[in-house]
């Protein structure tokens, strides 16, 4: 049995090489104390996203009171698979559907920000690029191959991918995948678009971990506190040991 | 009226603490245990070790018990009941992030705990048993750390179980049919995850609990030792307590409050502004659910456990099995309890130790960092030499000591302890 974990170790050895050809990420800036941004992300996960992936582990109503959306506006504008507050936010795409139409059942996202990183949503998100190989015409810089569908390519248009002429020390001579062109045809500016993943990354960011502004806010009473008792204490200590010599 | 009131309050707590007293020796065992045990005076930084593991197991315990209200051990329902916590429970999240963070810092201080008794020779005769009871408890602590790492049925949960416990398919004969004994099932699998909730919130506590009853017995019978690794017992006033002894309370509890103070900032920063400490205490791969059919790129144990995984992977396979690197692993667990006997100078604190052993201390310290910073990453590049290096090192260290340790220099061992700050 433990041949399994050699070969393991012998798949992953030229995985672990081939990662590090890939695109680096994009950086992104969220900030999870953004009201504003998160209400944003969640219009526009709800639009865009929910049709397909799920927020399985988070409910309508918790979403509702961390983001200050009012229960009558929540239920009009973003609960789209449930009438009710309490149910959970499930796609409205059954997961055998989703093998069907695309390979894979479309993951949950609830806790992509928690598992593959911030970075990782808003480089994927501005990633995609027409290939006509694949099936929906489109692949992905940070994911190759990538079994979705370009969802987002009326407010982004079409990316082209760039490529460069790479000859190793072998003498071979390969074209390498570098990077895409800004896209075209959409009906986003590239700043206004990289604003919209920036709301969904950063809604997404939250859904990962809900407690997360709270728990920081929070923190500093706890830090403020033990600071005052670590001196209480020590200054206990100091009395008591006055007479040990 | 309230006088009064008052000494008769305090009559009946006396009439009642005799009442007890006459039935169960709770005042006897106060004494001896805590108001008339006498520490050394001299106990420094590396002393509050001992009282910060009792604090992390009183915390794992009472935050396991509240988890165990809401998770599932079952593997359909296992990683959403965790997100439940997490989400719909009452303070879920704070009672999980201590549970979790609870378990790397349980590690932090027996670490600084242990490498305490390396320093200054706690090991040595008379307190063999209090060394052999703390390594047993260190056995069990790698065995209840590692099956709570499997609950939350993530995805580096799943791998790493079938990982780890693939090294017992590795034993020559009996392999196959332990490997299958322990899992329950052919691969990780719902009845494993069961299994492992049992001895994680049952079994393993209860041992656990017991050893360290059995360590601080073992500790109040012969005494503690103490940075200048003398024995305080020899020298008695006319009271016949030790000189250079103070009860340990109040001297010593309102001097551990100082450390739980220090070491709750620390432990808190983490729960409150970095549970996860960037991917060290949870892991990102664990956030998504345990599935057979997604390999982790890297399959790496948490960090606590890096240092003895980096060894089984720098023994090449040999003769056709791959036994050896377990063997080596096991090894270096094994070789703790020897410590004891290895140790053969005539000093026990590093303060009148030469300098071989504080060399030879310090390569040890490097050797075990190092070898867990090499068992985060692939065993490529740079890495499996280091870890073979790392291991050389590990291992020089405690065989080699018998003989270091006798030829090393040693300063003259002072009568009394000196300084007590």
């Amino acid at each position: 049995m433990f041949k399994r974990l050699w070969l393991i170790a012998a798949i992953l050895l030229p995985f672990g090489a081939a990662v590090a050809q890939e695109v680096p990420l994009q950086h992104v800036h969220t900030n999870i104390n953004d009201v504003q941004s998160l209400q944003r992300g969640a219009r526009d996960f709800m639009n865009y996203c929910s049709g397909c992936h799920s927020l399985r582990y988070l409910r309508y109503e918790r979403m509702g009171k961390d983001l200050q959306i009012p229960l009558p506006l929540l239920k009009k504008n973003l609960m789209l698979t449930s009438k009710k507050p309490l149910d959970h936010i499930l796609s409205a795409m059954p997961e055998a559907d989703g093998v069907k139409w695309f390979g894979v059942a479309p993951p949950d996202l609830t806790l992509m920000s928690r598992y593959m990183g911030n970075d990782y949503i808003y480089s994927f998100l501005k990633g995609f690029y027409a290939d006509k190989t694949r099936l929906w015409g489109v692949n992905n810089l940070y994911k190759p191959n990538v079994a979705m569908p370009f969802v987002l390519a009326t407010l982004q248009g079409v990316q082209k991918p760039v490529y460069k002429s790479v000859t190793d020390p072998s003498g071979h001579t390969r074209m390498e995948l570098v990077g895409v062109t800004p896209g075209t045809g959409g009906s986003m500016t590239p700043a206004q678009y990289d604003e919209f993943v920036t709301d969904i990354t950063n809604f997404l960011n939250y859904t990962a971990e809900p407690i997360k502004a709270e728990r920081r806010s929070l923190g500093v009473y706890v830090m403020l506190f033990l600071a005052l008792f670590f001196v209480l204490t020590y200054l206990l200590k100091k009395e008591y040991w006055k007479d040990v010599h | 009226m309230s006088a009064s009131s008052d000494s008769a309050g305090a009559g009946n707590s006396r009439g009642l603490i005799a009442w007890i007293d006459a039935r169960f020796p709770m005042t006897k065992l106060w004494k001896e245990q805590v108001a008339e045990y006498y520490a050394p005076k001299n106990f420094n930084f590396w002393y509050f070790f001992g009282s910060l593991a009792m604090l992390v197991l009183v915390n794992q315990i009472i935050t396991g018990i509240f988890l165990t209200m809401d998770y599932k051990p079952n593997a359909a329902e296992a990683f959403g009941s965790v997100q439940y916590i997490m989400n719909d429970v009452e303070w879920g999240w704070l009672i999980r992030y201590m549970h979790t963070t609870g378990a790397s810092a349980f590690f932090i201080v027996v670490y600084l705990h242990m490498f305490r008794g390396l320093m200054y020779g706690s090991a040595r005769k008379p307190r063999e048993l209090i060394w052999i009871f703390g390594c047993l408890i260190f056995v069990l602590l790698m065995a209840e750390a590692f099956m709570g790492y499997v609950l939350p049925w993530g995805n580096m949960s799943f791998w790493g179980a079938q990982v780890i416990t693939s090294l017992f398919g590795s034993l020559p004969v009996i392999g196959g049919s332990l490997l299958e004994w322990i899992r329950g099932d052919y691969v990780i699998a719902d009845a494993t995850l069961n299994r492992f909730f049992a001895l994680h919130v049952a079994a393993l506590p209860l041992a656990l609990i017991f050893l360290v009853i059995a360590h601080l017995m073992a500790l109040h019978e012969v005494g503690s030792n103490n940075p200048d690794g003398i024995e305080i017992k020899k020298l008695k006033g006319p009271d016949g307590h030790p000189l250079d002894g103070i009860p340990f309370h109040p001297y010593y509890t309102v001097k551990d409050m100082v450390g739980v103070a220090g070491f709750l900032l620390i432990f808190c920063a983490v729960i409150f502004f970095a549970p996860t400490l960037g991917g060290f205490f949870l892991e990102r791969a664990n956030f998504t659910p345990a599935n057979p059919l997604l390999t982790p790129p890297d399959i790496t144990p948490v960090w606590y456990f890096t240092p003895f995984y980096a060894m089984l992977r720098a023994v090449p396979s040999f003769a056709g099995t791959q036994v050896w690197g377990v063997l080596v692993m096991g090894s270096a667990i094994v070789v703790l309890f020897f410590v004891p006997w290895l140790d053969r100078s005539p000093v026990k604190s590093i303060r009148y130790k030469g300098p071989i052993y504080k060399i030879m201390l310090t390569l040890f310290v490097l050797s075990f960092i190092t070898l867990g910073d090499v068992g985060m990453h692939p065993p490529a590049g740079i890495y499996p030499l280091l870890a073979r290096i790392g291991t050389a090192v590990y291992f020089a260290f405690f065989l080699l000591m018998p003989w270091y340790t006798k030829i090393d220099r040693v300063k003259p061992v002072p009568e009394r302890v000196t300084g007590h700050v």
